[in-house]
């Protein structure tokens, strides 16, 4: 086993090497890097951290920005979140980074919200979430709900005539949340209460055999079933395993999963789930030249058994729109860069233009990938760019508000009472 | 206080002492009141570790004094977090929603206000409506009734049953684990009305001091800790002196012999429980508010566990002990994994303390266990010659009483 | 396959000039967009128009492009089969199969159609397959028919029934036959017939077939509509209640919709002008009340909708029925159909019960293993190990490292399995040697090194082999599941693991009550003193014990692994759940650790049961119950007795 090498800069700050033209910088340009390298999330959060470290490489290499080096401070939270909102505010105040990039789970952000409003900091989230939320101070790089949840169900109702929905989750917010938007999505599509089953389990089950056996049985009043899952992490493993024991074919029930990538994949022998489906805003196997020279890039860094995916092509975009930005505005100040990110363009690895919004979301085009025997996916269906919608038109509640951090100055705007409902997150 | 109390417990004064100097020291360092020189997040980290201190006397009364290796003090622990967390929350929230509410044309009825308030501590989760716990959210006073009331009850009820059906020594360690593992699985589940996994956040901003910095909330929150750790240790130091000490301890030795003395050994050990829970709730508000998020991870069974170890390294049986233990091992273990110790190169490989602190931790708590029984405050006796009674052989004939080696008073 | 392509091809050499007028490239130019970029919604068009055109090379045709082996060339949307050539494509035409060029990859576009193309694709394949000589044809047009069941299938199957050579085959086109029938035949009488051949057979597809044929439309009505099926008549305040049923009138356009709450306040906002809304201070409007007394003078004035009574909504509710109709017109047919489903509704409960009792019985087994080590260690010689689950992930990564060396899956696991009982056997024995010798009668203090221990070699192994997930493969003959019906299942893997529990608990059974070493460790167990004295060396039988439930644990780790995931953190999941287990059921036995492996595994499936949106619920009342159970009866289910019980 290779260990990871790469560790060594989970020590607080790691320089990178300084290029001699760039050294003498007055103000250094500082980049956060704010993700957890223990604990349970290190799976997920370590390779973002390497990628954060690659794509500041590859910028120092290009000439910096703003004629000084990038430094990362790199920083682990050890997936301890009330020590998310700790390392957030020392980042900010004792190294004075100019922008922040981390964070995976939804409490995490959460923990860290409060302390980047209060220190006007600069974060970028690079995972998808359940929306419901648009914070001054953040951009949201990841997919909203509208963004994948949303397209993925479509693909099921229209192209594979899916009339019985199994909504299987692991027990936190962001199945919550998306599995309720879903089901008022489905109501008002016409699918009724009882034909949609909802199932809850908690972080890392193992034991599906009852679960598969009760979608199975959903198949007996005749109408096409399908899965839709936001298992999240290890339990998929146990779950696919069950499903390919059962022999459920993607042709009889297919599953698509939202929190399933190429690095979840791995894991897994995946023979026996070939067809079933995965909806992300990236994958691996996307064919273009850009997302040719990243993966190579990647490879060679990390190793050639390492595979690329959604949440780092997020970091791509976010990070080349931060350098755009503070390019424009001449300054890593947080206001200046806001303003000039709006707008902003960048080149998506799988074809296309990303834009941001000035609801902090980005418009990207949303893939379906059917799972292959290799642990890739074959992409079968991309849409045009989607605007990612902060607030979900699906929730009464929700459907009334906007955020436009632009025109309106406002991350929660009431459109009926016409009234900015508040300026810093509901965290 | 009895006259002579202090005096027979000289170590009291030290440690409060010492304890002023420290919150002193800190105060004139800080950067509301002081030079500057602490960060507030270092301030927070000192007042969170205050809070842990707390909690590890509390844990060192029931385990070190008491016998009883509780592996759920945590849970109560969080508990009081989240009942100081709700009002935080509703305040917090009530004052966003009336403000908001105020523009409209038409002036909300009482009910809109609640709904909205809702809505928003709630819409994050996909639901709008106010669970019953959240009843006595809006008032301050019955929420920090909460703080006390409820880890008191818990651990009341909890205690009466294990004692009354005589579950002892690593039965009840298990039976306690349980309980903690059974209180974060409930708070995880969506329906608990607790927010689930994200549990309360954005503690750390106060309803009503919107404008005072946080530099300024860290401090104050710091002297509440300091303040509630000094009470603390006045009140343990209390309990475990004079006659009650001595049955408690007398527990812990030989239960079967306290009994036959004619003392009602279920009272006691309640009574300890009971108490270290309720103070394990305060220091719970007192640690989240710092924090600024609870949610059900903290009371996952391996924070308990920690809090054992804690008090086992800083040796057992003696308060200071427990205070020294818990602020040692919590700012070592965040030195460690935040990357303050340098790599050590072998040549061959480097050693990255974020990978192997835990390592490290586990070897040395075994070794603590096998060589140094008496833990950290076992140096102390090296200065003050402890009056440690001769005792020989076992304190009692089954296997389930403690023995010479684990009464180190 | 290559017969195909010879009667295509001597199709086409025979009919040239057909071919040249009709071919399936201008076919398909005709839909270019609807072929290279195919959805299941206008898919329908393109097949259509395939079929008609008789083509020879349809099937063909249609089996590549479902296979994803159809390309388009991007500058003149023309369509080619390829077959690769280094990394560059030959191009071959689609109508006469010949090699027409080479281009490199970028200049040409895979075409992959989705799956419900394919499925559609599969549906049009049928007429061309069902009568193939190639028996996987045969079996796809069976499979393709059996997702989307048509009335045009019915005549064809039932033609392709007879010349069937293959009989298992034959017998799946009878039965999918016999449910076209039920469906789709001509008469009554025949329709009747075959829902009652169907009424013995539980399988989920005939459920579907019969539950379609028993669709009910739920409607509302002054009076029972003439001629209509009906299923059900609803009364209101029992099946439906009143606000639901008020909503259907207003679905039906037989009564107004009423003004809600939000519908007066919008409506007053609306009518609001400097600061008073019908000559009412907007200040006082703070209570519903106050809100829909100015609403109703709103109303009065004819500015909004007047709000309907309470009396007379319930007098529309009361004047109207509402009932559950058939869309099946002839109550012959739903009669036989409901007859037949209530028959196999009985049947599927049992085997429902059945099939919860196997994921009972499979997840205590689950727990057993996973437990039974520890009841060695602990039950027997009292040592509490908090590294037992560490044992159980050093066992996994046994298993997954065998694996990397020893490709082959089932030579790799016979390998594994004594492999990971010697590494965790030796673990064991150090540990014992190295901590826990020194610890005998500190229970507490075990306890804790032990813990120490644990996240020593959680984060050991962290180290090694990251943190992701590492694959453990069972062999192709543990894939699968064990189906005796459509409703009871098991899969071969939790078999495997249910007879590795029993085994286990016949070896430790047997070591402990027939062995010489068995009979030693239940005299050290009992008293040391007594068995050094008759010449029995207690250290060296506490190392072997000790090993022994360690490796167990190992072995417990291997068979966990196949079935659920490799990570360091996996031992932590068990560990709780084992000293429970073992506590529950009685310590110093292991028929005890049986009993509560079994009571637990049956609780918690039980308990899921009632509420199966929710696992997470079933595990915390699950251990509810256990702190409760365990006051009640703190010595576990199997208590010892006399002397051996220790006090």
């Amino acid at each position: 086993m290779k260990m990871k090498s790469l560790l060594g800069a989970a020590s607080a700050v790691a320089m990178l090497s300084a290029a001699p033209a760039l050294a003498e910088c007055a103000d250094p340009v500082k980049v956060g890097v704010l993700h957890s390298l223990s604990g349970t999330m290190a799976i997920s959060e370590t390779t973002l951290k390497d990628t954060m470290l690659l794509l500041i490489e590859e910028q120092n290499a290009k000439g910096g920005l703003l004629g000084c080096e990038i430094e990362a401070v790199v920083v682990d939270p050890a997936s301890d979140w009330p020590l998310f909102a700790e390392k957030a505010r020392e980042l900010l105040t004792v190294h004075d980074v100019d922008v922040i990039f981390g964070n995976w789970t939804s409490v995490s952000r959460k923990s860290v919200l409060p302390v980047i409003e209060e220190l006007n900091g600069l974060l970028f989230y690079p995972v998808q979430y359940e929306g419901e939320e648009s914070s001054k101070n953040v951009f949201y790089t990841g997919a909203a709900p509208n963004q994948q949840a949303i397209p993925a169900t479509d693909y099921f109702l229209d192209e594979l005539g899916v009339e019985k929905f199994a909504l299987l989750g692991t027990d936190y917010v962001y199945p919550r949340t998306t599995n309720n938007i879903l089901e008022s999505y489905l109501k008002s599509k016409g699918i009724a209460e009882e034909d949609i089953f909802v199932n809850y389990t908690p972080f890392g089950h193992s034991d599906w055999a009852t679960i598969v056996a009760d979608v199975v049985a959903l198949g007996e009043d005749g109408k096409q079933v399908g899965v839709i899952s936001t298992i999240n992490g290890d339990a998929n493993i146990g779950f696919y395993k069950e499903l390919a024991a059962a022999g459920i074919s993607a042709d009889d029930i297919p599953v698509v999963a939202f929190s399933v990538g190429e690095e979840e994949l791995s894991g897994l022998d995946t023979t026996n789930l070939v067809g079933h489906l995965a909806a992300w805003n990236y994958f691996q196997s996307a064919e273009g030249e850009a997302n040719e020279a990243w993966v190579e890039a990647w490879k060679a860094k990390m190793g050639e058994e390492r595979v690329t995916n959604d949440p780092m092509e997020a970091h791509y975009i976010g990070f080349n729109m931060w350098v755009n930005a503070a390019t424009e505005a001449g300054t890593t100040d947080v206001d200046a860069v806001r303003a000039a990110m709006y707008g902003q363009e960048f080149p998506n690895l799988t074809g296309g233009t990303a834009v941001m919004l000035p609801n902090h979301h980005l418009a990207k085009p949303v893939l379906i990938g059917e799972i292959t025997e290799d642990g890739q996916f074959d992409i079968i269906s991309q849409t045009t760019e989607v605007p990612g919608d902060a607030w979900t038109d699906y929730l009464p509640e929700s459907a009334v508000l906007v955020s436009d951090w632009k025109e309106l100055g406002c991350g929660m705007y009431n459109t009926e009472t016409k009234t900015c409902v508040q300026l810093t997150s509901n965290y | 206080m009895k006259p002579g109390f202090l005096s027979q417990n000289p170590s009291v004064l030290w440690f409060l002492a010492a304890l002023g100097l420290f919150t002193l020291g800190v105060t004139v360092l800080a950067e509301a009141t002081g030079t500057g020189a602490l960060s507030t997040s270092f301030v927070k980290t000192l007042g969170k570790t205050l809070c842990l201190c707390l909690i590890a006397i509390a844990m060192d009364v029931v385990w070190g004094y008491c016998g009883i290796l509780s592996l759920g003090h945590f849970a109560f622990f969080g508990i009081g977090g989240y009942a100081i967390g709700m009002w935080l929350m509703y305040a917090r929230t009530e004052a966003i929603v009336s403000e908001s509410m105020a523009a409209a044309v038409i002036p909300p009825t009482d009910q809109e206000v609640i709904d909205a308030i809702g809505t928003q501590i709630f819409g994050v989760v996909g639901s709008s409506e106010f669970p019953v716990i959240w009843a006595f959210s809006d008032s301050l006073f019955l929420q920090l009734l909460m703080v006390v009331l409820i880890p008191g009850l818990l651990a009341l009820v909890f205690g009466w049953l294990a004692f009354r059906s005589r579950v002892t020594g690593v039965y009840l360690s298990i039976l306690t684990q349980a309980m903690t593992l059974a209180l974060s699985l409930y708070l995880f589940q969506n329906d608990s009305g607790l927010r689930g996994n994200n549990g309360l956040s954005g503690l750390q901003n106060i309803p009503g001091f919107e404008d005072t910095p946080q530099s300024m909330i860290s401090i104050a929150f710091f002297w509440a800790s300091a303040l509630a750790l000094g009470l603390g240790y006045l009140l343990f130091a209390f309990v475990t002196s004079g006659k009650m000490g001595s049955v408690i301890r007398g527990i812990r030795d030989d239960e079967a012999r306290v009994r036959f003395l004619g003392y009602h050994v279920e009272s006691y050990k309640l009574f300890v429980f009971t108490l270290t829970a309720v103070i394990a709730g305060i220091a719970g508000a007192l640690y989240y508010p710092q924090a600024g998020i609870i949610n059900p991870a903290e009371i996952a069974p391996i924070a308990s566990i920690y809090l054992a170890v804690w008090v086992a390294i800083g040796g057992r049986g003696r308060l200071y002990g427990a205070v020294i233990g818990a602020a040692f091992v919590s700012l070592l273990s965040s030195w460690f994994t935040g990357g303050g110790a340098p790599n050590v190169n072998l040549g061959v490989y480097t050693i990255q303390w974020t990978d192997w602190w835990l390592v490290l931790l586990g070897l040395s708590f075994v070794a603590v266990t096998l060589f140094a029984p008496k833990g950290i405050g076992g140096l102390f006796d090296a200065i003050a010659v402890r009056r440690t009674p001769e005792r020989v052989g076992d304190y009692g004939p089954d296997k389930g009483a403690l023995r010479q080696e684990e009464g180190t008073e | 396959m290559f017969r195909t392509i010879l009667i295509i091809l001597a199709v086409c050499l025979a009919a040239p000039s057909i071919a040249s007028a009709q071919d399936l490239q201008s076919i398909l130019q005709s839909h270019q967009k609807l072929v290279a970029k195919p959805s299941a919604k206008t898919v329908g068009t393109v097949l259509d128009d395939l079929a008609a055109s008789g083509l020879s090379g349809t099937a063909d045709f249609l089996e590549r492009w479902r296979n994803k082996e159809l390309w388009v060339r991007t500058e003149d949307g023309l369509f080619f089969y390829t077959t690769a050539d280094g990394s560059d494509l030959t191009l071959l035409d689609i109508d006469t199969g010949e090699t027409v060029g080479t281009a490199i990859k970028k200049d040409l576009k895979q075409i992959r159609p989705n799956g419900g193309v394919r499925k559609a694709i599969a549906s049009a394949l049928v007429q061309f397959q069902l009568s193939d000589p190639d028996i996987a044809r045969r079996t796809a047009a069976v499979d393709a028919i059996a997702r989307a069941m048509t009335a045009d299938q019915l005549a064809p199957l039932q033609a392709a029934i007879d010349n069937e050579p293959d009989a298992a085959l034959k017998a799946r086109k009878t039965r999918l036959a016999g449910m076209l029938a039920a469906s789709f035949a001509d008469t009554t009488e025949a329709r009747v017939a075959a829902i009652q051949a169907l009424s013995d057979d539980i399988s989920v597809d005939v459920r579907a077939v019969l539950n379609q044929i028993l669709t009910t439309k739920r409607a509302t009505a002054a009076a029972l509509p003439e001629g209509a099926n009906i299923a059900a008549q609803l009364t209101v305040g029992q099946d439906i209640s009143e606000t639901e049923a008020y909503a259907m009138l207003v679905d039906a356009d037989l009564a107004p919709a009423r003004v809600s709450a939000s519908d007066i306040l919008s409506a007053l906002t609306a009518n609001a002008s400097d600061g008073r809304v019908a000559d009412t201070p907007v200040g006082t409007l703070n209570t519903l009340e106050a809100r829909a007394k100015v609403y109703d003078t709103l109303a009065a004035a004819g500015t909004v909708p007047t709000r309907i009574t309470d009396a007379e909504a319930q007098r529309l509710i009361e004047t109207h029925v509402y009932f559950d109709a058939y869309i099946e017109k002839d109550p012959a047919i739903t009669q036989a159909a409901r007859l037949a489903l209530d028959g196999i509704e009985t049947r599927v409960a049992v085997s429902q019960a059945a099939d919860l009792t196997l994921d009972a019985l499979s997840l205590a087994s689950i727990y057993f293993l996973a437990a039974i080590g520890l009841a060695v260690t602990f039950g027997v010689m009292g040592v509490i190990n908090m590294a037992h689950g560490e044992f159980i992930m050093m066992g996994a990564y046994t298993g997954y490292v065998v694996q990397l060396f020893i490709p082959n899956y089932t030579a790799s696991i016979i390998v594994a399995l004594p492999l990971a009982f010697a590494v965790t056997f030796a673990a064991g024995v150090a540990m014992e040697r190295l901590v826990i010798r020194w610890l005998y009668h500190r229970p507490l203090e075990t306890l804790l090194a032990t813990f120490g221990i644990s996240i020593a070699l959680q984060q050991l192994a962290k180290n090694i082999f990251g943190t992701q997930a590492r694959p453990l493969t069972s062999p192709a003959w543990l894939d699968g599941a064990w189906v005796i019906n459509d409703v009871i299942a098991i899969s071969y893997i939790r078999i495997a693991i249910f007879v590795l529990a029993l085994i286990f608990l016949a070896l430790i059974v047997w070591i402990l009550r027939k062995t010489r070493l068995g009979l030693e460790v239940r005299a050290v167990t009992q008293n040391p003193g007594m068995a050094a004295s008759m010449g029995i060396n207690p250290d060296r039988i506490n190392m072997l014990t000790f090993g022994l439930g360690s490796g167990i644990a190992g072995i417990a780790g291997v068979a966990i692994g196949l079935y659920a995931k490799v990570t360091s953190e996996m031992g932590a999941d068990y560990i709780v759940q084992s000293f429970m287990t073992v506590v529950v059921g009685g310590v110093g036995n292991v028929w005890g650790t049986l009993a509560g492996a079994t009571m637990i595994g049956f609780l918690q499936k039980g308990i899921e049961w009632f509420n199966p949106s929710n696992t997470l619920a079933a595990q915390t009342y699950m251990i509810l119950f256990i702190i409760l159970f365990i006051q009640f009866r703190p010595k576990g289910i199997v208590a010892l007795k006399g002397r051996a019980a220790g006090d």
